[in-house]
């Protein structure tokens, strides 16, 4: 397949893993930002090929895992409302709320629909104009623009029974969260190129200068990310820290400027809790004040109890790279897919899950 | 089609009275009359020789029509090829549907022809049968089970304790393509080239197989649900030995690749319909291939792997790029992404 397979090509990943093995002197960590990323590391077998002097961290960069307990809450509330279609990208549903998840609700009675688009659920709304279709926008800047576009056409069209539950999160603040965390371990950054693609790379610049920290803007295929991984390499071997674009065939430096346009439309930078990570200030998308006829967190009231995370969970250490997935006590014991203390077990993006899919066999060796 | 006095299904087609009988001999008894059949009895009576393989599954697919087959067909090749699996040539199905009141009458019938043509193409009789109508969104549209009964071929001896560490594993063709035609038809996506599914009977060259390399076959799996991922994984935890494959050595067609990448799914564990794997002595694994290659759907059928005494319970696969990683069991069925 063009465009995949040459990025999947066998003798271009050996050429880059020989190339890497020749350039590492030092010892380094790395953390992929992107979920994406990590599930590409760990389905390709690629974390076992690597040097061992070279430790891929692996970053918050999955939405599902960072969306707060009390939204899910929320979108389990709002699911189990007779009135209401609640609609969602697939892999939220598995994700625990503090009582139950949407899968759970679904099969309690609540009206769960899985989509691949939010203008499916436009569509939902006008089908359904006695009922109130309610999507649950959640993900990076990169699923932002199709969210806004969503609530854009609803406007247009005087859809009046559409609205987001939003929780919108910013990747630039969440990796300053790390870089400043006195803790911090990683030596250089691979940035998600599908977030970069959307919002240029210009935000990265002051980051790197203020933490003296490589970032390189890195894809999801084999080749792309042991290409990344060279690059941070290079850098740290020669003692510099900038910031370098790898995903040069879709990562423009301004980004995507249309999808910028409809993302300022609609959403303003609001402050924005992490699952497992606390607190970030300006880190995620609220719907603007104009349009809070589409903000599902305003136009119902909304009371639930106070939202409670399992605290033997230990997520947040695993996002923030402090440990590895099968480092927590709980991995594959008391936590599992089919039963998960938190939410990177259950995301096709978290950490946990990558590791309990694909990679068992290492860690057993490791261990 | 015959002519009947209601053009959609309702609650009194499934009554027992005169509506269910005229549905029954103008229609079902007609169209996949035989012998047996048309005695009309409570059951059927027949004479069975040796060991006889019996397996029953029920029908639930939406939507009802998708490229390459209908629910008709898939519900009569289904249990045909589970019987196959067991090394026996299936005989005789039973027929049992559950309609949804309001299903069109004209949707009814092409499911009926589509399982008289599966029945005929795979050699097998329905013998009996049972037919009931739900209310108006209690089902839907319409369910069928059916249950088979074969005779197992006498040189068949298919049990999981006769794997052992060295024996090849082998896929009689391309993954996937049953699967990503139903996911594609509810999402509503349009692809350039058709994907159609996979629907066939596998009785008649399994039984070939069966009878050119008989115990030499240790074991046979079709992977319907939950796909090759998941069979594999049944049989490394049940044979308790571990199983290698080889990603290169898996085929999947471009296009259902190229539909797979789109909606964020592994091959692995999407569903087939026509397929098998087949566990076998490593002895006789290239004449069994070269033999299964020369069916008509046997073209792209490989050796992907093979049974090892290493990762116990486990499935490695080599990557592409020749990394390793572990193919594990789903929790649940594979859902689309966010991003």
């Amino acid at each position: 397949m063009k465009y995949v397979s040459e990025f999947r090509s066998p003798e271009i990943v050996d050429a880059l893993l020989k190339e890497i093995r020749q350039t590492v002197k030092g010892n380094w960590n790395i953390m992929e930002v992107c979920g994406g990323q990590t599930h590409s590391l760990v389905k390709n077998g690629l974390l076992n090929m690597l040097p061992q002097n070279i430790q891929m961290i692996h970053g918050p960069g999955c939405p599902v895992c960072v969306t707060p307990v009390s939204l899910i809450d929320k979108a389990v509330h709002l699911a189990m409302e007779k009135n209401v279609i609640l609609c969602s990208f697939g892999d939220m549903i598995r994700v625990p709320g503090s009582g139950m998840s949407l899968l759970e609700a679904k099969s309690k009675g609540g009206d769960v629909r899985i989509l691949y688009s939010p203008l499916e659920a436009v569509k939902i709304a006008k089908e359904n104009p006695d009922r109130e279709v309610v999507f649950f926008a959640v993900g990076f800047e990169t699923t932002a623009p199709a969210n806004a576009l969503s609530v854009v056409h609803a406007h247009r069209e005087g859809v009046k029974n559409y609205s987001i539950l939003t929780s919108h999160v910013l990747v630039p603040p969440a990796m300053e969260a790390i870089m400043s965390d006195d803790d911090c371990r990683v030596d250089g950054f691979l940035a998600a190129g599908h977030v970069c693609a959307i919002m240029g790379i210009g935000e990265y610049y002051p980051l790197v200068e203020k933490y003296k920290i490589p970032i390189v803007v890195t894809g999801f295929e084999p080749v792309d990310l042991l290409e990344g991984i060279l690059m941070t390499v290079k850098q740290l071997e020669n003692g510099e820290h900038k910031l370098a674009n790898q995903y040069t065939r879709v990562v423009e430096t301004e980004g995507n400027k249309n999808a910028i346009a409809v993302i300022d439309t609609i959403f303003e930078v609001t402050n924005r809790e992490w699952r497992g990570i606390g607190n970030i200030p300006f880190s995620g998308y609220a719907v603007k004040e104009n349009y809070s006829d589409y903000d599902a967190n305003k136009k119902f009231n909304i009371d639930i109890a106070e939202a409670h995370e399992d605290p033997t969970c230990l997520s947040g250490d695993v996002m923030k790279g402090k440990i590895k997935p099968h480092q927590c006590p709980n991995f594959g014991t008391k936590c599992t897919p089919v039963k998960p203390l938190g939410a990177p077990m259950v995301s096709s993006e978290g950490a946990c899950a990558a590791y309990y899919h694909f990679n068992l066999a290492t860690v057993l060796v490791e261990e | 089609m015959p002519k009947l006095d209601f053009d959609t299904i309702n609650l009194g087609h499934g009554s027992g009275g005169t509506l269910t009988s005229q549905l029954l001999n103008t229609g079902v008894f007609k169209l996949l009359e035989n012998d047996l059949l048309n005695k009309k009895h409570d059951g059927a009576i027949f004479n069975l020789t040796g060991k006889v393989a019996m397996s029953t599954d029920s029908y639930v697919v939406t939507p009802i029509f998708f490229e390459g087959g209908n629910i008709g067909d898939l519900a009569i090749n289904g249990t045909v090829n589970d019987l196959a699996m067991c090394g026996a040539a299936a005989k005789y199905l039973s027929l049992s549907f559950v309609l949804e009141e309001g299903l069109k009458m004209t949707e009814f019938w092409e499911i009926l022809v589509s399982i008289k043509t599966a029945c005929e193409a795979a050699g097998v009789k329905v013998v009996t049968g049972d037919t009931k109508v739900v209310e108006r969104g209690k089902g839907d549209k319409i369910f069928i089970n059916t249950t088979g009964i074969g005779e197992v071929h006498p040189k068949s001896n298919i049990d999981i304790d006769n794997i052992k560490a060295g024996d090849k594993i082998i896929l009689s063709g391309p993954l996937a393509r049953h699967g990503i035609t139903i996911m594609s038809h509810r999402q509503g996506l349009q692809f350039e080239t058709t994907i159609s599914s996979d629907t066939r009977p596998l009785n008649k060259i399994v039984i070939e197989l069966v009878e050119e390399f008989g115990e030499h076959i240790h074991l046979m799996r079709d992977p319907t649900r939950g796909g090759l991922a998941t069979v594999l994984n049944e049989i490394a935890h049940d044979a308790k030995l571990g199983i290698a494959i080889s990603q290169k050595n898996i085929p999947v067609e471009e296009e259902v690749y190229g539909a797979c990448e789109m909606l964020g799914l592994d091959p692995l564990y999407v569903a087939n319909e026509g397929l098998f794997v087949a566990v076998v002595d490593a002895a006789i694994a290239d004449s069994f291939l070269q033999q299964l290659k020369q069916w008509e759907h046997g073209a792209a059928s490989s050796i992907i792997g093979e049974v090892t005494t290493e990762h116990v319970k486990q499935v490695l696969m080599k990557s592409n790029i020749g990394g390793r990683r572990v193919v594990n069991m789903l929790a649940g069925e594979q859902l689309p992404r966010i991003c």
